[in-house]
C-alpha cells in the first residue's frame, strides 16, 4: 500500500486509515458529520496527495490536450485552471480532470483521479504518440493539500505572500506557503470556497501543521475521505466509477458545458455530435428519498414495477440532512418532481427527482 | 472500556442481563467501525427471534449494518430516544445508546457468549 508524505501526521491526529485506490488514506478523524459541517461552516484540511499529476510538455502540448479533452484548453492562459475530461471515441469517460495551464502552448499539468492515474497515463501516451509532446507521470513527486470552507482564505493568507484576495475561482499562482514552494489554486471538490496546494517538497507536513496551527482556533478540522465524498455529492460533483465511467457519455452526465464543439477535433466529438442530434435517451439526475431509508450505490431503481436503473452515488447528506443521490433515468422521467422507487434492501422506497446541486453556497 | 457484567457476541452486540430480561446494544468497537449513526430501524415490540437472527439495522452515513440477536427471545421494549437521536449509540454505546430489551427464551444460551476479558482479546485478534 502506498503512503502519502503526510501518513505520520494522520496517525498522530488519530485518523482511521483505510485502503483507497492502492493508498493508505485517512477516512475520518473526529467523525464524518462533524468534519462535513466544519467544511460548510468554518474550514477543513484534506490530504489528497493520492491524486495523480501528469505533465504534458512540448511544442504540441496544447494540441494534444485539445485532442484528448472536450473543453477548450485553448482559452486558458498561464494562471488558469479548467475542469474537463479524458474522453473515448464514443464520448464516454476515461476520467474527469483539471487542466492547469502552466505555459502556452507548451506546458500543461493534468490532475487526475488516483484510481485512474496509471490508466490515464497509458492512454495519454498512446493517443499522444503522433504529437510533439512529452508525457510524464509526476504523481509520486507531488503532495496535494486541500483547504476548503468559508474561512479558507482567512486561514491561508497569513502563511503566504500570494495575494489570495486577487485570486479568482479556477485560477492559480506560485508562491511559498509556510516557507515551502507551492502552486496554490482556488479550486476544490466540496462546493465551498477554498484552495488546493500542490508541492514537490519532501516536507509537505510543514504546510499541514502551519495551517492546522493557524486554523484550529478558528474551527478548522482535518477531514477524511468519508466527508470528502458526502461534501462533493451535496455539491453534485462527479465521482468517477460511481457517476461517470467509460459506459456513460459526457452529455448523459449532464456536463454539456464542458463540451466545446466549435474548438476543433477531439476524441469523442463525432459520437457526441451524433448523440446530441439524435437526442439523449437517459440523463444523470439528482434525487431525494421521500420515504425512510438511505439509497446507496447499486440499489435498484424501478418505474412502474420495472427495473430501469441503479443508484450511482447515494448517501445521507449531513448538511442538507436528507438521503440524496444521483441516478441515470430514461430521458422522459428526468423532469423535476418525477417520482420513482428504489429497492432499499427488502423495502420499496419512494424517491423524487430534485433540482441540483443539493447544496449551493451563498456567494459573497 | 467494556463493562465486566455484560455478555458479548462475535458480531459486536452486548447484553446486560437483568433476571429473565436483557438490555441489548452494539459495542464501542462496532459504533467506531460504523461511524456517525443516523438511523436505527427499530423492531416492533413483540417480535420474536432465534439466536443469530436479524433484530434490526443500524445505518451510518457510509454504511448499513444488521444487528443480530445473540440469543433467542422476544422484544419487550425499544429505545424510543434513538428515533430522534440515533447518535446516542456513538456517544454512549454501552449506556444511553442501548437499542432494545429482550425477554430471554433460554438463559443457558448466555454460556455461548463472551465476557469482557474474552471480548477484548477477541478484538485484539481482529486488529492484527
Amino acid at each position: 500500500m502506498k503512503k502519502t508524505r503526510l501518513n505520520q501526521v494522520h496517525r498522530e491526529a488519530g485518523a482511521r486509515l483505510i485502503e483507497f485506490a492502492g493508498w493508505e488514506m485517512p477516512v475520518e478523524y473526529r467523525g464524518l458529520i462533524e468534519e462535513h459541517l466544519a467544511v460548510r461552516t468554518k474550514a477543513g484540511l484534506f490530504d489528497v496527495s493520492h491524486m495523480g499529476e501528469i505533465m504534458v510538455e512540448g511544442p504540441e502540448a496544447l494540441a494534444l490536450v485539445q485532442y484528448l479533452t472536450p473543453n477548450d484548453a485553448g482559452k486558458l492562459l498561464p494562471g488558469q485552471v479548467q475542469y474537463s475530461a479524458l474522453t473515448t471515441p464514443q464520448g464516454t469517460f476515461v476520467d474527469d480532470l483539471l487542466v492547469y495551464c502552466l505555459s502556452v502552448p507548451d506546458r500543461y499539468l493534468l490532475v487526475v483521479n488516483a484510481a485512474n492515474t496509471d490508466k490515464d497515463f497509458t492512454w495519454i501516451k498512446e493517443k499522444g504518440a503522433g504529437f510533439k509532446a512529452r508525457v510524464t507521470n509526476e504523481s509520486d513527486r507531488y503532495s496535494q493539500l486541500a483547504l476548503q470552507g468559508p474561512l479558507a482564505q482567512e486561514i491561508l493568507q497569513p502563511l503566504t505572500a500570494i495575494d489570495l484576495g486577487q485570486m479568482k475561482s479556477f485560477n492559480y499562482a506560485y508562491g511559498q506557503v509556510a516557507g515551502i514552494d507551492s502552486l496554490v489554486s482556488r479550486t476544490g471538490y466540496t462546493g465551498e470556497d477554498g484552495f488546493e496546494i500542490y508541492t514537490t517538497s519532501e516536507t509537505p507536513e510543514v504546510i499541514w501543521k502551519a495551517i492546522v496551527a493557524r486554523g484550529e482556533p478558528l474551527g478548522l478540522q482535518p477531514v477524511g475521505l468519508g466527508a470528502r465524498d458526502t461534501l462533493r455529492l451535496e455539491a453534485k460533483l462527479m465521482l468517477y466509477g460511481n457517476d461517470i465511467s467509460d459506459k456513460t457519455t459526457v452529455l448523459e452526465a449532464d456536463l454539456k458545458w464542458i463540451v466545446k464543439f466549435q474548438k476543433g477535433d477531439f476524441l469523442g466529438k463525432v459520437a457526441l455530435e451524433q448523440q446530441l442530434a439524435e437526442g439523449l435517451k437517459r440523463k444523470l439526475v439528482g434525487f431525494e428519498v421521500v420515504d425512510k431509508g438511505i439509497a446507496r450505490p447499486h440499489y435498484p431503481v424501478y418505474m412502474g414495477g420495472q427495473k430501469v436503473s441503479e443508484v450511482c452515488s447515494g448517501s445521507y447528506g449531513p448538511y442538507v440532512k436528507k438521503a440524496i443521490g444521483l441516478v441515470y433515468l430514461p430521458i422522459e422521467a428526468t423532469a423535476i418532481g418525477t417520482e420513482f422507487e428504489i429497492g432499499i434492501r427488502d423495502k420499496m422506497a419512494k424517491a423524487r427527482v430534485v433540482p441540483t446541486p443539493f447544496y449551493k453556497r451563498e456567494k459573497k | 472500556m467494556y463493562p465486566e457484567n455484560f455478555y458479548y457476541s462475535q458480531d459486536h452486540e452486548w447484553l446486560k442481563v437483568e433476571g429473565e430480561e436483557a438490555v441489548l446494544g452494539i459495542t464501542d468497537f462496532a459504533q467506531k467501525q460504523l461511524g456517525d449513526i443516523i438511523y436505527v430501524d427499530l423492531p416492533v415490540v413483540g417480535k420474536t427471534v432465534e439466536a443469530h437472527q436479524t433484530l434490526t439495522t443500524v445505518e451510518s452515513v457510509k454504511s448499513v449494518s444488521d444487528v443480530y440477536s445473540p440469543v433467542a427471545g422476544e422484544v419487550i421494549e425499544v429505545n424510543q430516544q434513538l428515533i430522534q437521536t440515533p447518535e446516542l449509540i456513538n456517544r454512549d454505546p454501552h449506556g444511553e445508546g442501548w437499542i432494545l430489551k429482550l425477554r430471554l427464551k433460554d438463559k443457558s444460551e448466555l454460556n455461548n457468549l463472551m465476557r469482557a476479558a474474552d471480548y477484548e482479546k477477541y478484538l485484539e485478534g481482529l486488529e492484527h
